[in-house]
């Protein structure tokens, strides 16, 4: 049965028309994606990076919350598919205050543009969006709220099966804030539909939200035991509010439990991947030692980010053959 | 004076365990019998009920009619209109309206509005504190004789325990019914659904079952401490209904109610992203959902109520967390309560008290019941009419219910207001 909040990706035909979730997304599309995120890796090393499948297609960068990889990734993943970008990133007032999102997104849409990138700190944003503009209107999320970030799993899939070679039998563990982490839940659906053997998340019970065994995940607060037998490490950003929040006491007791140094990643496979969706906080959550050391694939994720974005919006507006 | 004669009805009334056809005899706004005709009663008036209920008048113990503050989305006259239509002679009415109602002006003007706008009756509940900034208590004895039928804090927590200490304790010396909807504030957080599996699959902010059971479990001791008579309005937890039948095991002066969207729905009705199923206290797990029913069907849980909250339009169209809380639910109480009786969760007149005399007894009106010499407030219901909520057959102002578009049974074909026709329904009641 398809996940009630996944229907509206669709359309009719049963074709995917906005990527919101991952969540009920079948393992072909997953696969699909991620397959010609493959043919558009090549480009970025091409004297001509551009191949026509957006032209004359208006491509809007809407973005309520601040952010600059996902923000640049998307706008150089458009242009490269020969698409109009438009980026805008506004303040928004919550609630009653100002415009509404649903106005903002309905006046853009009102100028004709095609497809629309949306982040928000509000999860289910860009779910409202995609459900109240015309049917021709293609939405892609780039994070809403906690709740998915759907393109950095994929790319983080991408980057897995690139060092990987696939997912059959792979361990993973995810480390850190999964209860505030979009990227988290998107990972979670990501590596379950492509058919890894385990996920383990790892952290203090403070930031592992209720029942999320419900999907289909293992639980545990210690890294020693978390990292047995890990081939691939995903870190979650921890941020620094958190610790107003009496989640986590401090910095210090947080990075001498949770802090990715030498000494814990050697609990892991002797080849594990270690990845991390940024921005990091060095000393916090990862040691700098284990993000710039020979383990890390943090630079990849970012360079993969635009042949899967690229991937993904020629996916949406129809153009499912390889350039 | 005016006689009538209501023919061939089954009268189920639960005040006095009777459920059985019967004719009923009005002279003015009294009942003047049930049963047999009464000799030499010429009725003015007779009405051929064959094969309708005829229920007391239900009472609605917790309806926002929007007025005063936010006549945009609805108002007293609006709301009880549609109330009417519904079967509803009486909406209780929380003070949380802007301006609040902590003073006997507030509440004067209030029920002077209701009587001006001749629908159903309305029943303000008086602020618990000032404001209902939980500080400085209100004038409780003044607004009880400006028709308050209780106080009450709203959805606003009273944080400061000796604050809530201080107003039972006050409450209960002129006997004044204290309405609660414990919260802990702390728990409760910005949380807008229940913590669960739904929350961590949407990764919206949760509101934990802890958050409910922390303040029912402060306000039953201090309820035990000061002698207030405390109804907890608006329960959601299965947890709450055992705390709840315990205390009252021990002889406290508790009752409780529950909103009937509570005994239909559960977290999973939320799917994605769906506004129209957020509410507060939000909805909770299946498990809870029985716990409810099993509340109401044992008598812990007395009261079930619409918990109406119009909106207008716009209210639901933001994402989740931002959207409005709350249903319209004046005009489907009625057919979703019935619709627990067809199906076997509820016995009818257990049903039926639960939306008449038992709400009346906590407010302390003496309706709610069929004797005779009683007043006249009645609703004749054909239980097995069946019809769809739609934009249009919906007569609250607000048309905010999840239920829209579903398919009910059991419609309103007459209310009666003191011996007076306010609804008939034109199909079944010709002019």
């Amino acid at each position: 049965m398809v996940p009630s909040d996944s229907k509206i990706q669709f359309d009719h035909q049963g074709r995917l028309r906005h990527f919101l979730t991952i969540n009920g997304l079948p393992k072909e599309t997953l696969v699909q994606i991620l397959d010609t995120a493959e043919s558009f890796i090549s480009f970025g090393q091409r004297e001509i990076r551009k191949v026509p499948l957006l032209r004359g297609k208006t491509v809007v960068n809407l973005f309520f919350e601040p952010s600059t990889r996902t923000r640049t990734t998307f706008e150089i993943a458009a242009k490269r598919l020969s698409a109009d970008v438009i980026n805008l990133s506004a303040a928004r007032m919550s609630t009653s205050k100002g415009e509404s999102i649903l106005d903002t997104a309905r006046t853009l849409e009102a100028m004709h543009t095609d497809l629309f990138v949306v982040r928000d700190s509000a999860s289910g944003a860009s779910h409202l969006i995609a459900s109240h503009l015309p049917e021709h209107v293609r939405v892609i999320n780039a994070g809403d709220g906690r709740h998915a970030h759907p393109t950095q799993a994929m790319l983080d899939m991408f980057t897995i099966r690139r060092e990987k070679g696939g997912f059959e039998g792979l361990k993973v563990a995810i480390i850190g804030d999964v209860l505030h982490s979009r990227v988290a839940r998107s990972q979670i659906h990501a590596l379950s539909t492509l058919g890894v053997d385990e996920i383990r998340l790892i952290g203090p019970r403070t930031l592992i939200p209720t029942e999320v065994e419900a999907m289909g995940v293992n639980v545990t607060s210690n890294m020693a035991e978390g990292l047995s037998g890990i081939d691939v490490v995903m870190m979650l950003r921890l941020q620094r509010e958190r610790m107003d929040g009496q989640l986590v006491p401090s910095e210090q007791e947080y990075f001498n439990r949770y802090g990715l140094t030498d000494d814990k990643l050697s609990y892991a496979n002797p080849d594990a991947i270690v990845m991390h969706p940024g921005p990091i906080n060095r000393g916090l959550e990862i040691a700098s030692s284990v993000a710039d050391g020979d383990r890390s694939v943090i630079l990849s994720q970012v360079t993969n980010g635009i042949a899967v974005r690229m991937s993904i919006m020629a996916k949406l507006m129809g153009g499912q053959e390889d350039p | 004076m005016t006689k009538i004669l209501i023919r061939g009805a089954r009268v189920v009334d639960p005040a006095n365990s009777f459920d059985s056809v019967a004719d009923v005899a009005i002279d003015d706004s009294m009942i003047v019998e049930v049963g047999e005709t009464p000799q030499g009663f010429k009725a003015d008036l007779t009405i051929d009920a064959d094969k309708l209920l005829l229920l007391p008048g239900i009472i609605d113990l917790c309806a926002r009619l929007r007025e005063p503050g936010e006549e945009q989305k609805a108002t007293i006259a609006s709301e009880t209109t549609a109330a009417a239509t519904a079967g509803i002679t009486g909406l209780v009415c929380p003070p949380d309206t802007w301006p609040v109602v902590d003073t006997p002006a507030m509440a004067n003007m209030i029920r002077d509005r209701a009587d001006a706008s001749g629908q159903s009756h309305v029943y303000p509940l008086g602020a618990l504190t000032v404001g209902l900034k939980g500080e400085k208590l209100t004038d409780m004895a003044m607004l009880s004789d400006a028709g308050c039928v209780g106080v009450s804090n709203g959805l606003k927590a009273v944080s400061n325990t000796l604050v809530m200490r201080r107003a039972m304790q006050y409450a209960s010396t002129y006997e004044i019914p204290v309405f609660l909807t414990p919260q802990d504030p702390w728990l409760l957080g910005n949380g807008v659904v229940h913590e669960g599996k739904v929350s961590t699959r949407l990764g919206l902010p949760a509101i934990p079952e802890a958050a409910e059971t922390v303040g029912v479990a402060r306000d039953l001791a201090l309820i035990e401490t000061s002698g207030a008579r405390a109804h907890v309005n608006l329960i959601s937890c299965g947890r709450s209904v055992t705390m709840l039948g315990e205390a009252q095991s021990h002889n406290l002066p508790v009752s409780a109610s529950v909103a009937i969207h509570q005994l239909l729905l559960c977290e999973d009705d939320i799917g994605a992203f769906d506004t129209r199923y957020k509410v507060f206290p939000p909805l909770r797990t299946a498990i809870d959902r029985e716990a409810l029913i099993e509340g109401v069907r044992t008598g812990t849980v007395s009261v079930i109520c619409s918990d109406h909250q119009p909106h207008g339009a716009d209210a639901k169209l933001a994402p989740f967390s931002e959207a409005a809380a709350g249903i319209a639910g004046v005009d489907t109480l009625l057919a979703l309560t019935l619709s627990l009786t067809t199906n076997k969760q509820l016995p009818l007149s257990t049903a039926v008290a639960a939306l008449t005399c038992n709400p009346a007894r906590i407010i302390g009106v003496d309706r709610g019941h069929l004797s005779i010499g009683a007043i006249a407030d009645l609703c004749l219901v054909d239980p097995t009419e069946e019809w769809t909520l739609s934009e249009k057959s919906m007569q609250s102002r607000g048309q905010n219910s999840p239920f829209m578009g579903k398919q009910l049974f059991g419609k309103t074909k007459m209310t009666m207001i003191e011996g007076k026709v306010i609804y008939q329904d034109a199909a079944r009641f010709p002019a």
